[in-house]
């Protein structure tokens, strides 16, 4: 569209410059998260430390917490990816695979999900969990976040089964499989792509999840999350700002590295579902 | 093999028809799972929040204190209720018009197929998308701070001369709250843009240059026309998700100053969960009616979008119907 070279030119130092602009609150973070905090007061606008403090990030592993922190993150998020590809998968399966009475009311109910409108569900969530005598493990905040129906997932799935030809279980039903074996070994295996991008954008969502765990943790220090346990470090110590940098990149490196490796899928998951 | 063969039609039609009834069995054992989580997780938390929503309760001991629509009445009465509705549509609008509007010039950018380097910039204008909204919150917080390091550029190259209170003066903390969302669902709405620009078909482009069109007229009279129904579908969800504002407003400014920044689902929280920004007292009750509220909003709004994009949508295939017949042609 844009015909001359010296345009382009043009917009490749603009994109360049502005995507500098862009990311530099995380280059900032990453550096910052290196100097003391005297020299975070004082160095003004001077992004590179005089010395790299790396104890700043083994103060806010062990002293601070992060290190159980991450590990509920990691445990929080693995778990609820699992449940939510497992679910979704069945679901999509059923609805995309098989005919059966009744698949019309329930495909309607599932996009029916998208537009009720729902009260602040927190409050009988947080209520239920602890009804259910999980408030006090780390299964309560993966229960609360994983329920639901996941209608994108679902109807991701289900419009892959539905577009596989049919040859593909015929041949493994003559074979004599059975329809767990058709579905774990034939089925299943093939959806990978689906499988791929439902688990890395449920990774990235879970990782980043605030409001539930700040709910469900409020009287369980021990069972926070990195997000939730960054937001009562700042309160507690206020003026701890390499403190709070370092634990900010401890939270922040892994969905972006996550992010920088699987992009394609991720982005990829993206616009397809604005597509459909 | 060929015994069942000789044995006929009626007998591998009802083998054809057991087969069916036991798929039939699994589909329903597949969907078991589900539809149990849904109905305890989803189904019931959403009819108790209305239930809540006409009780005075602490949230600790029996529902018991019926009030019928005097939460509601409370609500539509309050001065900081209204302020949070206020701040909450400032937010989205602002959100929207900066994020949806910046995110289509970036895209038609990196649109160009001539360009180098497209999945570089897209990884880098997308990266803010990925991370957690409430760390992001806290570190914009030091960014945007008295002494932060915004100040200090623009005290380093005498722009201002003494540091701007950008989240502690009323105005200028709506602004930096709205500017940091437009930031942090940019890429989003990018990657959207980006799949509408991609579904439009290259030899349009290809007859508007044969046509002697430049760039500026072949994009109004051709890329946006096109955009259309995907713009109604983006503008949707940017409301939407400017709807939940939480995890940056409560990270970010916390609702100040002086409930300045306070949006509806802040308002909620104080009011649940935070006795000390909720006036004193957990109200569980009043802050669930202040949910049901936002609901129906979310619905309102939802309805009036989801209706033009699917009107446009419509139109739009006859569009297609009609420019396919006359490539045929």
């Amino acid at each position: 569209m844009i015909s001359t070279k010296s345009a382009r030119l043009v917009i490749h130092v603009l994109l360049i410059l502005f995507g500098i602009v862009w990311i530099y609150p995380f280059v900032w973070m990453v550096f910052s998260s290196l100097k003391t905090n005297q020299e975070f007061l004082t160095s003004g606008t001077a992004l590179i430390p005089e010395e790299f403090q790396w104890e700043n990030y083994t103060n806010a592993w062990h002293t601070a917490n992060f290190s159980g922190y991450f590990l509920n993150t990691i445990i929080f998020t693995v778990a609820t990816v699992v449940i939510v590809i497992f679910l979704s998968a069945l679901t999509g399966y059923a609805l995309g695979r098989i005919d059966f009475p009744g698949k019309k009311i329930i495909m309607i109910c599932v996009v029916a999900i998208m537009f009720i409108p729902k009260g602040y569900t927190i409050i009988p969530l947080f209520k239920l969990v602890s009804n259910m005598g999980l408030s006090d493990s780390i299964l309560g905040i993966i229960v609360a976040e994983a329920s639901g129906a996941h209608v994108l997932f679902i109807l991701m799935f289900a419009s892959f089964f539905a577009n596989l030809p049919k040859s593909i279980e015929e041949a493994a039903e003559i074979d004599g499989a059975g329809f767990l074996t058709v579905f774990s070994k034939v089925m299943l295996p093939l959806s990978m792509p689906i499988v791929a991008t439902t688990a890395i954008m449920q990774f990235i969502w879970t990782w980043s999840s605030f409001l539930v765990p700040l709910v469900l943790t409020i009287s369980k220090p021990e069972l926070r999350t990195l997000a939730v346990g960054m937001q009562s470090f700042v309160q507690t110590y206020a003026v701890d700002f390499s403190g709070m940098a370092a634990g900010a990149t401890i939270s922040l490196l892994p969905v972006m590295i996550i992010f920088i490796i699987m992009q394609r899928y991720f982005i990829e998951g993206v616009a397809g579902a604005v597509k459909s | 093999m060929s015994k069942n063969n000789i044995n006929g039609k009626s007998d591998s039609n009802t083998k054809l028809k057991t087969l069916k009834k036991k798929k039939a069995m699994w589909a329903y054992i597949f969907l078991v799972p589900q539809i149990i989580v849904f109905f305890v997780f989803s189904a019931y938390p959403i009819v108790m929040s209305y239930v809540y929503s006409f009780y005075e309760w602490t949230g600790i001991g029996p529902l018991d204190d019926f009030v019928g629509l005097g939460n509601y009445q409370q609500l539509l009465t309050s001065p900081r209720f209204w302020n949070s509705a206020l701040v909450s549509i400032y937010y989205i609008l602002g959100t929207t018009i900066l994020g949806v509007g910046g995110a289509l010039i970036l895209a038609i950018i990196l649109n160009d197929q001539k360009l180098n380097g497209k999945g570089f910039y897209r990884a880098i204008y997308f990266l803010p998308v990925v991370t957690t909204t409430a760390i992001v919150g806290i570190i914009m917080g030091n960014i945007f701070g008295i002494n932060g390091f915004v100040n200090q550029i623009l005290l380093n190259v005498n722009l201002i001369d003494k540091p701007i209170p950008w989240l502690t003066d009323p105005f200028f903390a709506v602004i930096i709250l709205i500017v940091i969302g437009s930031w942090k669902g940019l890429g989003i709405n990018m990657v959207y843009w980006l799949a509408g620009l991609q579904s439009i078909p290259n030899e349009l482009y290809e007859s508007a240059q044969l046509d002697g069109a430049g760039f500026w007229s072949t994009l109004r009279h051709v890329t946006l026309p096109l955009l259309k129904p995907m713009a109604a579908v983006i503008i949707l969800l940017s409301l939407v998700s400017g709807i939940n504002a939480f995890d940056l407003v409560k990270t970010l400014t916390n609702g100040g100053p002086n409930f300045a920044t306070e949006t509806m689902d802040l308002f909620i929280y104080n009011f649940a969960f935070s006795s000390q920004l909720g006036g004193g007292q957990v109200r569980m009750g009043y802050a669930s009616a202040a949910g049901v509220l936002l609901g129906l909003f979310t619905f309102v709004i939802s309805m009036i979008f989801g209706a033009a994009s699917f009107g446009k949508q419509i139109t739009n295939l006859r569009g297609n119907k009609r420019r396919k017949g006359g490539v045929k042609v």
